[in-house]
């Protein structure tokens, strides 16, 4: 049996993968797939606590954040989509009219 | 041989996870972003959780990966463009820290807490798919709705902001 601190271990890093790729990459799409790798890795530490602690609570949740991560990869490519109708690119430090 | 399994599917997941974030090309991201997901599949496979595997399956890699590839054969992106933001050195930084961080405090850490009811041989003797719809229907219902709602505000929402003219 693998212990617990494993899979954290696994989680973090997969975690700090996905912040990475939000913080370096300019690309409107990989940012969306990073934050999706960083939903896993949130959902790898729920299972994870749900399986060592003889708990069901965790596995329910990871169900909801499941439901919360389809909305928002909707919303965010319908974002994309916009701001590429609008301004013609999709790296998101061309889209800076907000600065002034 | 779980020991070996989970060996195995955290080095694709972690290996799989850094093409995600440097390949140039979105296409090969995002089938790196599948391999990871498929295989996230299998560490929740690896700890009793079969239903959650198999909608992360189908939502995951099915529903969102879809989308994102669909969306990405709309835009018409370039090839040759630089892929970093100039904050890149500091958070690549910022990230080393981080993981030397967090890796120091989970090593260091006995994890303790009061054990739930729901062992290994109840849920199976139950059923995995049993177990989770019994408790989401009684103890989870109003959140159960609530994120009924966001879909229905997410839908409403992609539809609105997609269109060219309401």
């Amino acid at each position: 049996m693998v212990p617990l601190h494993y899979y954290l271990i696994l989680a973090a890093i997969l975690f700090i993968i996905g912040m990475i790729g939000v913080l370096v990459r300019r690309n409107f799409l990989t940012v969306l797939m990073s934050i999706e790798l960083m939903l896993n890795a949130v959902n790898i530490n729920f299972v994870a606590f749900a399986h060592y602690m003889d708990s069901i609570n965790g596995r329910i949740y990871v169900f909801f954040i499941m439901t919360v991560a389809a909305a928002e990869a909707a919303i965010g490519l319908a974002i994309l989509i916009s701001t590429y109708r609008n301004t013609g690119t999709t790296f998101v430090d061309e889209i800076s009219s907000l600065k002034g | 041989m779980l020991n070996l399994l989970f060996f195995y599917f955290a080095a694709v997941i972690v290996i799989s996870a850094l093409f995600v974030i440097i390949k140039r090309n979105a296409f090969h991201s995002a089938v790196a972003l599948l391999v990871t997901l498929i295989h996230i599949a299998g560490i929740f496979v690896l700890l009793n959780a079969e239903f959650l595997a198999a909608v992360q399956i189908l939502v995951y890699a099915g529903a969102i990966l879809v989308m994102i590839i669909f969306v990405l054969m709309f835009l018409n992106v370039t090839q040759r463009y630089r892929m970093f933001n100039r904050q890149k050195f500091i958070a690549f930084l910022m990230g080393i820290i981080l993981i030397g961080e967090v890796l120091y405090v989970i090593t260091r850490s006995a994890i303790k807490g009061p054990k739930g009811d729901f062992t290994i041989a109840k849920i199976l003797s139950e059923g995995n798919t049993q177990a989770i719809g019994r408790i989401l229907y009684t103890d989870y219902l109003f959140p159960f709705e609530v994120a009924s709602l966001i879909l229905l505000v997410a839908m409403i929402g992609a539809i609105v902001l997609a269109k060219k003219e309401i």
